[in-house]
């Protein structure tokens, strides 16, 4: 049953871009006692699903640049196996640690980002208040 | 020279987290010209392809828990399909702000563990 509630809350925080990526990291590390880098495994072979079934729902909307991910490909698998070479070398400790330290900078971004939604409806609102004026 | 950094840097951090690569596509991808929406959705693609090859070099070298993986899964479906009815009703300000304090402070716990 816990295991359903965190897949479930990540896969909302996932679709509602809120970061979902690290809700089950979060739990893993602090409330299992699973290694590090076993977390970080167990959290991409959840993400596959579930990437699976946004990539379906943004191809039909149309919404992805095939070009794009293509031409970055190649890059991006060093950049994997750098990364995970990094991950495997250093101690698990600093691993945590790091892996803390990025959190924190995107905990604060999250924490204090601006409401583009409010700009937008303010925005929206000076729109319809000027055309009804000017009308 | 713009896209071979981001694709590397994508790369790296999921290669090293596991996860994060979003945090440095969305905003790469917008810098290549493209709209938020579709920069997200590219990302996503991108993401899952980089993440099959992370996943099997993770799985080679036994850090996949395929056991407990599964057991999360069902929730997860459900959550993303939830998710996506949400973001289309619901101001996520607010949830942002709660993920963002929830980050913190799991940073702080696993610091001064």
């Amino acid at each position: 049953m816990i295991e359903f509630l965190i897949g479930f809350f990540t896969g909302v925080a996932a679709s509602m871009g809120l970061g979902g990526g690290f809700v089950l990291l979060i739990f893993m590390i602090n409330f299992t006692d699973i290694s590090q880098r076993q977390a970080q495994g167990t959290n991409i072979l959840f993400f596959l699903p579930i990437a699976l079934l946004s990539i379906i729902f943004h191809t039909k909307n149309k919404l992805i640049e095939w070009s794009v991910v293509l031409k970055c490909i190649f890059w991006g698998i060093i950049g994997v196996v750098a990364g995970y070479l990094i991950a495997w070398f250093i101690d698990e400790k600093w691993l945590s640690y790091i892996f803390a330290g990025l959190m924190a900078v995107v905990g604060v971004k999250e924490l204090f980002h601006k409401n583009l939604d409010n700009t937008n409806k303010n925005n929206r609102i000076k729109t319809l208040y000027f055309q009804q004026y000017y009308n | 020279m713009g896209i071979k950094i981001l694709g590397f840097i994508s790369g790296l951090l999921n290669g090293l987290f596991g996860s994060g690569g979003g945090l440095a596509a969305v905003p790469l991808i917008e810098s290549q010209g493209i709209q938020p929406k579709k920069a997200h959705a590219t990302s996503v693609a991108l993401i899952f392809c980089l993440s099959i090859i992370t996943a099997i070099v993770y799985f080679f070298n036994g850090f996949i828990d395929i056991k407990s993986t599964i057991s999360y899964i069902p929730g997860g479906i459900a959550g993303a399909v939830t998710g996506t009815f949400l973001l289309k009703r619901i101001n996520n300000s607010i949830l942002r702000r709660i993920f963002g304090a929830i980050m913190i402070i799991s940073s702080i716990r696993i610091f001064i563990k």
